[in-house]
């Protein structure tokens, strides 16, 4: 059978480093195939070849049999490629035509732009994918996964036999990336090939049918995901053997950590109680909007709840602002790290010190003896790998940009850890180092909140777990009362 | 993503390190090129008379600038320093001015009144914005653009719209003086530069400022009262552009209503051919005060070629584009 992509022995280097050794893939018509691998593994550069944004140094790809040069996106998009970024940047004041067809909108006389044409056609398009999106609507008001469809739409408006997904998943729940996956089994119906990146493994099996496995810039394996079993995939994306994923090793204690009581904020969140003892790992599960970013900014101060108390160590305390929340032990990683949890512009070093200023300068000049000693000791504790800690935090990893959010928070010594989605887009061996921090400062008697909308991380971590639905609690069940399918059933 | 395949570079060194390297000595390197080029074409550029001439005229923008770093560095611009320059000189000047018609009554007073004075109204005008930007959300170019026009409106109000001439001496001594040989203004203008340098290297506040500019959301998150660092910048950019007022007065030896009209892009054009961007965040008072001497050197030494100031103004428009259109190239890689 003809192959619709055959790249092989790619490769790339800037200023002699290697960024991609030899990246080989091989997809046919009518099938999902997963390119797995940890940050690092030459991934988003073998894309950015593939999207003719980075020119190769060696390899070959060929199209059909034919082989191609790419000069810029266009040719990419020339030759029936069509790569659904992670990160999307549509038009937000546009319609949904107006997007598919940016660039190239059909001309009506005088120059101007036949947008009853446009409409009609971006329409056909969406109805033909059976998307429930009208293309008069308006970017702005779609959810992130209708973007995602729009974005598959406009693929197929180039007429894309080949469309890489760069983690689609990584922004929307569950629900809505089922109806993504029906999406993609409609695009495989139709005989196009998907490449479908995602670290998250479980979806990898669900909806692919072979994989290809990058390590360290380099093509590793292949073959039909039918014959490999998870522990044998992890294997192959980190080189090592895993003993255990979650590395779960904390065990709850009798003494309250925190206890929250009848939390509420008009519009987001109704009536949330529930008390963490120390030592435990307290999940919150649900969907994205189902108010679980809501209750630690409640908790953090982030913002004003109408009611509710908050008991930290079994004393009331009153948090107006994350200063106050601070001062009662209290730390917060945030859902996005670039967003919410960094300056990434900042060197490593201020970024782990950013959160504990005051006590790093006593007499308003700073110690920076002290600065750079809490930088290495962080490092250390860590493993945060950066050639310097003066340099900016942008150069560093997913993984360890996260470990470096972490370490901000760590180095204050906490007693609560609120964490919102703290292995979001970092790799699986980034993620078991994180499961080990979670775990070790658990059971060094820490008290550890973690929302997450991953089912396995949740099932795996958590001693207790709530689920949440619509801004209220859907119940509080502990882990070995429930399992995947009814947290998914309860949260929907 | 890896530390390789972030930037789009290549050459001898790491793109890493080459980037740090152009950002830290570039506009040194940009600036030494233009003094060399200078002092091989005219001879009369090195001498002490002419070093000195450029750094008094550099040191009033150098004091704005040096204050405006702090606020673009929170993703803040402060257009009405030119109105405060004016403000806060005609103000000062009504206190230590000897002439009986334009002080206030029992004018002249002692130096150190008229000083505080001046810096009071900057503060004032600077509080003023920052309360505008901090509190109310306003943009910051739209609440300083207010400050530029109210303020300038004040100064006509103040003085009538007539100038206050017949400073007292010991108040021009500011503008005209001199320490060991160097003029008044320069020196003030490097003890304003070597404490802005330790404010914002050296102490918790700094960090503040660069947090702040860098990601506001993180900040906020990290317990940082980020409202409180928005008020402060512009109290400070307020503050010295009333030292900036009084040193142009006390030069000049009266204070006049249409003072410091288009300093405030004198200001801006030196923070940012230093090097600080103004998305916030990066940048470093060094680098404006380097950008400030550049502007001056230029000047100078196109005066000394005896070319027009209408084709002056021209070349630091192309200056001040080109600085940022090689930032962006070293930033972005192309």
């Amino acid at each position: 059978m003809e192959l619709l992509l055959e790249v092989e022995g790619l490769a790339k280097s800037f200023g002699g480093v290697a960024a991609l050794r030899e990246g080989r893939l091989q997809l046919r018509a009518g099938t999902v195939h997963a390119l797995c691998g940890g940050n690092g593994a030459g991934k988003s550069t073998f894309l950015k070849i593939l999207m003719g944004i980075f020119n190769r140094d060696a390899g070959s790809i060929r199209r059909r049999g034919k082989d191609v040069e790419f000069a810029s996106p266009a040719d990419a998009l020339a030759s029936g490629i069509a790569i659904i970024e992670q990160e999307l940047s549509p038009v937000p004041h546009m319609t949904v035509a107006e997007n598919i067809y940016l660039g190239r909108e059909p001309k009506a006389r005088f120059g101007g732009i036949d947008f009853r044409a446009m409409n009609r056609s971006a329409q056909r398009l969406l109805d033909d994918l059976e998307f429930d999106i009208r293309a008069t609507q308006y970017m702005m008001n779609l959810s992130v996964a209708q973007m995602q469809l729009v974005e598959i739409a406009k693929a197929l408006s180039h007429d894309a036999e080949v469309i890489f997904m760069d983690e689609p998943t990584s922004a929307i729940g569950e629900r809505e990336a089922q109806h993504l996956f029906a999406a993609i089994r409609r695009l495989q119906a139709q005989g196009r090939g998907i490449v479908y990146v995602s670290h998250r493994l479980s979806e990898i099996f669900q909806i692919a049918d072979s994989y290809t496995v990058f390590r360290d810039g380099a093509y590793v394996g292949s073959g039909a995901l039918a014959d490999i079993d998870r522990p044998e995939l992890i294997r192959m994306i980190v080189g090592r053997e895993l003993s255990e994923e979650f590395a779960k090793t904390s065990t709850p204690t009798q003494e309250p950590g925190i206890e929250i009581a009848g939390l509420s904020c008009p519009n987001k969140i109704e009536d949330i109680s529930f008390s963490v003892r120390k030592g435990e790992i307290f999940g919150i599960y649900g969907l994205m909007g189902a108010g679980r970013t809501e209750i630690f900014n409640c908790l953090f101060g982030l913002d004003k709840p109408s009611t509710g108390s908050i008991k930290v160590d079994g004393i009331e305390v009153t948090i107006s602002k994350p200063a106050d929340a601070m001062a009662h032990g209290l730390a917060l990683v945030t859902e996005d790290r670039k967003l919410t949890g960094l300056n990434l512009s900042d060197s490593v070093r201020a970024n782990i010190c950013m959160a504990s200023l005051p006590e790093m300068s006593p007499s308003f000049a700073m110690d920076r003896a002290r600065e750079a000693q809490a930088s290495r000791d962080m490092r250390e504790q860590f493993q945060i790998k950066a050639a310097r800690d003066t340099m900016p935090v942008s150069g560093l990893s997913g993984g360890n940009q996260q470990k470096v959010v972490l370490g901000k928070w760590f180095l204050r010594n906490p007693k609560v850890l609120l964490l919102d989605e703290p292995t979001r887009g970092v790799d699986v061996g980034a993620k078991r180092e994180i499961y080990r921090i979670i775990s070790d400062f658990a059971a060094a008697g820490g008290t550890v909140v973690m929302i997450s909308s991953e089912i396995d991380e949740v099932l795996g971590m958590a001693d207790r777990i709530m689920v949440m639905r619509a801004g209220r609690s859907a119940g509080i069940y502990s882990r070995e009362e429930t399992n995947a399918q009814s947290l998914v059933h309860l949260s929907t | 993503m890896s530390v390789s395949d972030n930037r789009n570079a290549s050459g001898w060194l790491g793109s890493e390190q080459r980037r740090l390297l152009i950002q830290e000595y570039g506009i040194f390197l940009a600036f030494l090129i233009l003094a060399a080029v200078l002092s091989v074409s005219n001879e009369f550029f090195l001498t002490a008379g002419n070093i000195s001439n450029v750094l008094l005229q550099t040191s009033i923008n150098g004091v704005l600038a040096i204050g405006m770093t702090f606020v673009i560095l929170t993703r803040g611009i402060d257009l009405s320093v030119g109105s405060v320059v004016a403000l806060a000189g005609i103000v000062s000047a009504s206190f230590v001015t000897s002439s009986a018609t334009a002080g206030i009554s029992g004018a002249p007073y002692p130096v150190a009144l008229g000083l505080g004075i001046g810096l009071l109204v900057g503060i004032a005008c600077g509080a003023v914005s920052g309360v505008i930007v901090s509190r109310f959300s306003v943009p910051a170019f739209v609440a300083t653009l207010g400050m530029l026009s109210a303020a300038r409106g004040l100064t006509l109000i103040y003085g009538g719209g007539r100038p206050v001439p017949a400073l007292t001496p010991a108040f021009r001594w500011i503008g005209t003086g001199n320490v060991l040989g160097i003029p008044a203004p320069v020196v003030v203008l490097a003890v304003v530069f070597a404490v802005s340098w330790w404010i914002l290297n050296r102490t918790r506040f700094g960090r503040y400022i660069y947090a702040v500019g860098g990601n506001p959301h993180a900040a906020r998150t990290s317990g940082i009262n980020v409202t409180r660092i928005q008020f402060v910048v512009y109290v400070i950019s307020g503050g010295l552009a009333g030292l900036a007022g009084m040193l142009l007065s006390a030069r000049t030896g009266s204070a006049l209503p249409q003072a410091g009209i288009a300093y405030e892009l004198d200001a801006i054009a030196a923070v940012v051919i230093g090097g600080t961007s103004l998305s916030g965040g990066i940048g470093r008072v060094t680098g404006t005060l380097i950008g400030a001497l550049i502007i001056g050197v230029m000047n100078n030494g196109l005066d000394l070629m005896g070319i027009q100031s209408y084709y002056q103004q021209v070349l630091k428009g192309a200056l001040i584009v080109g600085a940022v259109m090689l930032d962006q190239k070293r930033n972005y890689g192309a």
